[in-house]
């Protein structure tokens, strides 16, 4: 490996990491032995105290930044409240009013859904795709490899949200390209039907940062694998369902459970392209955009705070079903063999 | 091996996609085959990082070009767009903006680095009670979406009249709310042997003592991965500053840029890009000096980048 890091730890690691925090965290509730003589206890007592002084900036900053707005936005999210006046109690009225009495709500849910649904598969697959092709040769990735991950550096700023609306309007970059194949789409900014394409599109551009995962990932499959496999008489595609999947599955998890986590709070490019509209047609009116919307320009805190708790709760049954459902396609090496 | 350059090479490939034995019967469709891959990998070079040639080669467009030519070279290429950009927007001048980006950046960055380091050598070297309840609260913010928290921190800052000011956007760095970071960084210690640590231990060194002077030094290429990291996402960040800072004279960059595109209409879009381009110009210049650690990050532990 070419750097001190890269070898050390990859995705698998990290996602393995987290099980071990569940594990550790699971050991913790059952009780921490109690240690036997007093003068152990006086090294725990140390080490406690240790253990809590090198926490102290985290601490402060997860109860005081992380934790407490948590709960008072739960709080929040049960009040009407904007900015000016004292929160006003009024029950499950956001949560009622959003799902039954806001058609801009649930078309802010539709396109999110179909942003994150359609965007994120796309996404893992072209960063499968590329990180399988970068893995074929060692020699030379290198350049491909960071010129594809650039992208993800700089996705999600601002300049980039100003080039992409460029690009892709009227008599842009792309609209005179495909006419170049007598498609004539005109601008896709101002379509109804084509912004939700360009944003996928933006995100689908950034598969570099996932794309490194995998090739992390591919290149510590065993080549004992592949061997064992082509004795067996298996040929490329067998290869690649048998071998090569099953032994990514833990990084496929990973990017999965990110990459998903992440898109459903796209908000500055949906924000500049749609100069903060959400249009044309809140077509780029993203959960997150209409969440900003409503807390920050019409000050409806306690609405937007029931908005952010929805979004929690959904992230929260997602990564929960992926972690349920990992133990039928994920298969973490050295275990159940 | 071979001698020839192009053997050991073919042979590589082959290690790396079928690991099986090296075959020099196969040489010759390998080496058409390393053409075709390069060749294929070129062209989606070409397109992924189009937008931003394009970027750079549109920056020299005057602005009635916009919407006529989508052509990546300008019909008359001028730099009239650097000169009008450099004089600013609204009594600010460009180098102000600048200068605000670079600073919040900055103090994210000092805070960043050591804060999650503390952190970090706690979760990974100590033992103590409630350490594995913490690290996977820790774990499980790296899942959490941010927008719940940004209400209430509104609230909490706005009450505090820290709005309008940098410490709404630098104070969180301080206290490792990036628990990214905290979590490659504890990746890193668990790595490295505990033999020193133990060493130290009996020499009578405390925990501080062995932070500094054994785990600082080893953990630098973690500490800067982070900084890297840390940089570029601040020099990124719109909601935060959106939020949070209102004075034009206080505006990091992408909040300028702001300005730009809503203020301007198409007929100084050449300003816009130009200015686009400048704001990309100083992350896309550290990607080229430090890709080597920023991949490795991602490689790591699955940043998003």
């Amino acid at each position: 490996m070419s750097t001190e890091t890269e070898s050390i730890v990859t995705a698998e690691a990290g996602s393995r990491s987290m099980r071990r925090g569940m594990r550790e965290l699971r050991r913790a509730e059952g009780g921490g032995k109690v240690p036997a003589s007093a003068g152990r206890r006086a090294h725990g007592r140390r080490e406690t105290l240790a253990g809590y002084g090198f926490l102290v900036p985290w601490l402060i900053g997860f109860l005081g930044l992380t934790v407490g707005p948590m709960i008072y936005s739960l709080y929040l999210a049960f009040t009407r409240y904007n900015l000016f006046t004292e929160p006003e109690w009024v029950g499950f009225d956001n949560f009622v009013r959003m799902f039954t009495d806001d058609p801009n709500y649930m078309q802010s849910v539709q396109i999110t859904l179909v942003y994150v649904l359609v965007g994120t598969p796309i996404k893992l697959a072209a960063a499968l795709g590329i990180a399988l092709l970068l893995n074929y040769r060692n020699k030379g990735s290198g350049f491909f490899r960071s010129s594809f991950y650039a992208p993800s550096l700089i996705g999600a700023s601002v300049s980039v949200a100003i080039v992409w609306r460029a690009m892709f309007s009227t008599n842009g970059p792309v609209d005179s390209s495909l006419s170049l194949f007598g498609i004539e789409l005109g601008g896709w900014v101002g379509n109804v039907a084509l912004v939700l394409p360009m944003m996928i599109l933006l995100a689908v551009w950034q598969f570099g940062a996932p794309m490194v995962i995998f090739l992390a990932g591919l290149k510590q499959v065993p080549a004992e694998l592949y061997e064992a496999a082509e004795v067996d008489g298996a040929g490329p595609m067998r290869k690649f369902w048998s071998v090569t999947i099953p032994m990514l599955s833990p990084v496929i998890f990973f990017n999965l459970l990110l990459e998903t986590i992440n898109a459903f709070q796209v908000f500055a490019s949906a924000f500049i392209i749609s100069n903060g509209s959400g249009g044309p047609a809140g077509m780029t009116n993203f959960y997150t955009v209409y969440l900003y919307k409503r807390g920050f320009a019409d000050l409806q805190m306690g609405y937007a705070a029931a908005m952010a708790w929805v979004l929690v709760i959904v992230v929260a049954i997602i990564a929960f079903i992926l972690f349920k459902t990992q133990k039928s396609w994920v298969h973490y090496a050295g275990e159940n063999r | 091996m071979s001698t020839t350059t192009d053997v050991p090479r073919a042979e590589f490939a082959e290690i790396a996609t079928n690991a099986g034995p090296p075959r020099r019967r196969r040489m010759k469709r390998s080496s058409v085959n390393t053409i075709i891959w390069f060749v294929v990998l070129l062209a989606f070079t070409a397109i992924v990082l189009y937008p931003l040639v394009w970027l750079l080669f549109s920056t020299f467009k005057p602005s009635s070009e916009f919407g006529q030519n989508p052509g990546l070279i300008p019909d008359n290429p001028t730099i009239e767009n650097y000169i009008k950009v450099a004089e600013g927007i609204g009594g600010t001048p460009l180098w102000q903006f600048f200068a605000n980006s670079l600073f919040i950046a900055v103090m994210a960055v000092i805070g960043t680095i050591i804060s999650s380091a503390l952190a970090a050598y706690a979760f990974a070297r100590i033992r103590f009670k409630g350490v594995g309840v913490l690290f996977a609260a820790m774990i499980g913010t790296l899942l959490l979406p941010f927008h719940v928290i940004i209400i209430p921190q509104y609230i909490m800052f706005n009450k505090l009249e820290l709005v309008d000011t940098y410490w709404p956007l630098i104070l969180p760095k301080f206290l490792a709310t990036e628990a990214f970071f905290v979590f490659l960084i504890v990746q890193f210690i668990r790595n490295i042997p505990r033999d020193m640590d133990e060493a130290a231990r009996i020499d009578g060194a405390g925990h501080i003592r062995i932070f500094f002077s054994i785990i600082v030094p080893l953990i630098k290429p973690a500490l800067i991965t982070s900084a890297i990291f840390t940089f570029i996402w601040t020099w990124n960040d719109f909601l935060g500053p959106l939020l949070y800072v209102n004075s034009p004279e206080k505006y990091p960059l992408p909040i300028a840029l702001r300005l730009y595109n809503d203020a301007t209409s198409t007929s100084d879009y050449g300003a816009t890009v130009a200015v686009s381009f400048l704001a990309l110009l100083p992350i896309l210049i550290f990607f080229i000096v430090f890709q080597r650690f920023l991949v490795a990050g991602v490689a790591t532990q699955g940043l998003k980048g």
